[in-house]
């Protein structure tokens, strides 16, 4: 997939965030729901969970509800959506010449330890995002355009503490 | 009117295809934007690139103010678009701990879909670790389920809690977005650039000014212009609304009521619009007494809009000609399974009685807000025609009786009603379906 061309530079933030606006709009307008990753994310994994222990599943409530008895976790809405966030980076990416096997990382650590502590903040963010009943596009995003008031205090506690931990992270990223 | 049950109107390939759109478009602006390199989202941390604030908050801001365009066109009804329901803080610890992901995992879940995607290998260990993450939220939740469901507040908007009109909101949050896109701007220039303050650039860019002149002048419009009011709401609602009030489907019969209230199944809510003389003559075992007005404060109509599904909520007047008017406006506000008590109190005391020395009939039972029955004096809900339901109330000694009876029991006389024929009428529906990426 990779080109040996130079990628193109990323949009406006403000140009992007107006198409995000209008894709959310829509989203709102024609399905009455907004945007979102992480209720997907929950299906895929109850459904890999279902293949492997079912009998699990219909026994954690939590699990039960997306795919107990002969519910399936794959059919739903959420899934679609994920499926299409995926094919629509993939084509802008591809389109922006972006598309390429590699590791995005700060200077200072090595490629082995990004990987680690990619995996390490994609398992608290699962899980806060659970907690949270949506992660920073269901919740922040969306929540945020409708004007939730429980979505525009997750954002500020979001950004709150990410600023608050990120002197003690610096070596990551810096 | 918008937005529009595609559940019912779509085949499950379109269903599927119309989420996929959205969702194309959605991936395709985060990876326009940035989102899928990891370095720019972390930056937003370090003051070294602001992307992660501005594009999320000019989308946050361009998606509100269009959707208070379009409610204050008439052409979406607020009512049926789902509202993240706020609980408080599981939301607010949730988030917490979202900040120390993002710090050590540089992506959110959505971005990181994103970085995957175009072939990111940091975005792709993300993605499997927030599986992870969520398979041991789905394991441990039961551990700290009350804390989970603690601090409700349902469907609660900025708006409902600074009691400001939508519009006036909605300004705010375009000026809270735009001011912190410009304080991040020399946030950046200082701590990212380590630029001394007098070489900072103040002055916004041409972008900012393109962005934030639109946004403020779009959301002073819809100050000026308002929302719609119930009844100009309710006239835009969908042809079969008003159908249901011409073929008289939101009429039902007391007899239906009452086998409403022996169902256990269902909760059964009567409102009674009458004023507060009437209802102490007469009223409806359990039911609440409540002007239109009150119902449509916001503590009441949160209340109302906040029932568990299986509610049922009755109007009910001396006639039909008062719930008339306050199921459409209350409709109009998203109260579900909403329903006036055919013929009213009148209807009510025809199918259930009282007995003849409590109150005497003097006048039809035809549908006007005229009493049909002169009560002697107040019973309340005294009588069994309050409680249908109960088919034999030991506690009732009836007032028409002798007083000296012969025994005690004979006094306390069994009631039962014969059984009245009637039209099925109501419906449970539930609420919206589709809950956006949340569900």
């Amino acid at each position: 997939m990779s080109t040996n061309r130079e990628p193109r530079p990323y949009a406006n933030p403000y140009v992007a965030g107006t198409l995000l606006g209008v894709v959310l709009f829509l989203s709102l307008y024609v399905t009455g729901g907004g945007l979102g990753a992480s209720a997907a994310m929950s299906r895929v994994q109850t459904g890999v969970l279902d293949l492997l222990a079912p009998g699990h599943v219909d026994r954690v409530a939590y699990f039960a509800e997306m795919a107990g008895g002969s519910r399936n976790p794959w059919a739903h809405y959420a899934v679609y959506m994920l499926v299409g966030t995926v094919l629509g980076g993939f084509v802008s990416g591809l389109v922006n010449r972006r598309v390429k096997l590699e590791t995005r990382k700060g200077p200072r650590i090595s490629v082995q330890a990004r990987w680690g502590f990619a995996l390490l903040g994609g398992l608290i963010m699962g899980y806060g995002a659970r907690m949270a009943r949506g992660c920073t596009s269901g919740q922040a995003l969306s929540g945020g355009a409708v004007l939730s008031v429980g979505s525009w205090a997750f954002a500020m506690a979001v950004f709150a503490s990410a600023y608050a931990v990120a002197w003690f992270f610096r070596r990551l990223w810096t | 009117m918008a937005p529009f049950d595609l559940a019912a109107s779509l085949g499950p390939v379109a269903y599927a295809l119309v989420f996929g759109a959205i969702g194309f478009g959605f991936g395709a602006a985060l990876e326009m934007g940035g989102f899928g390199d990891t370095r720019k989202l972390a930056g937003q941390f370090y003051f070294r690139d602001m992307t992660v604030l501005k594009v999320m908050f000019t989308g946050i801001a361009v998606a509100a103010v269009l959707v208070a365009l379009a409610t204050s066109f008439g052409l979406l009804d607020m009512t049926r678009v789902f509202v993240n329901p706020t609980y408080l803080w599981p939301g607010i610890v949730g988030g917490l701990i979202m900040g120390v992901g993002f710090v050590i995992g540089g992506f959110c879940p959505g971005t990181s879909l994103v970085a995957a995607s175009t072939l990111k290998v940091d975005g792709m260990l993300f993605l499997l670790g927030a599986l992870v993450g969520v398979w041991l939220f789905g394991e441990t939740v039961s551990s700290f389920q009350g804390f989970w469901l603690s601090s409700y507040m349902g469907r609660f908007t900025l708006a409902d809690w600074l009691g400001l009109p939508l519009g006036v909101t909605v300004l705010l949050v375009v000026v809270m977005a735009v001011a912190l896109f410009w304080a991040g701007d020399l946030a950046q220039q200082h701590f990212g650039q380590k630029r001394p303050w007098a070489e900072v650039v103040k002055g916004p860019g041409r972008g900012w000014q393109l962005l934030a002149g639109s946004l403020v002048g779009a959301s002073l419009f819809l100050v000026v212009r308002g929302q719609p009011d119930p009844e100009a709401r309710f006239a835009r609602m969908g042809p079969e609304v008003r159908r249901s009030v011409e073929e008289r489907t939101i009429y039902v019969d007391p007899a239906e009521v009452v086998a409403l209230r022996k169902d256990i199944g269902v909760q059964v809510a009567i409102l009674d619009l009458r004023d507060e003389r009437d209802f102490n003559l007469f009223h409806v075992g359990g039911s609440r007494r409540a002007t239109l007005a009150e119902l449509e404060s916001q503590e009441r109509l949160k209340h109302l809009l906040d029932q568990p599904p299986t509610t049922v909520t009755f109007l009910l007047g001396t006639g039909e000609a008062a719930a008339l008017p306050a199921w459409r406006r209350l409709t109009a506000q998203g109260v579900p399974n909403l329903y006036v008590i055919e013929g009213g109190v009148n209807r009510w005391l025809e199918r259930y009685p009282v007995d003849a020395c409590v109150a005497e009939r003097v006048g039809r039972v035809d549908g006007r807000d005229e009493p049909a029955w002169r009560f002697l004096y107040a019973t309340g809900s005294t009588q069994p025609a309050a409680w249908p339901e109960l088919s034999a109330s030991r506690d009732f000694r009836s007032p028409c009786a002798a007083p000296a009876a012969a025994s005690h029991d004979d006094a306390h006389q069994a009631r039962s009603w014969p059984a009245h024929a009637y039209t099925r009428r109501v419906k449970l529906k539930s609420k919206a379906a589709v809950k956006g990426g949340c569900g």
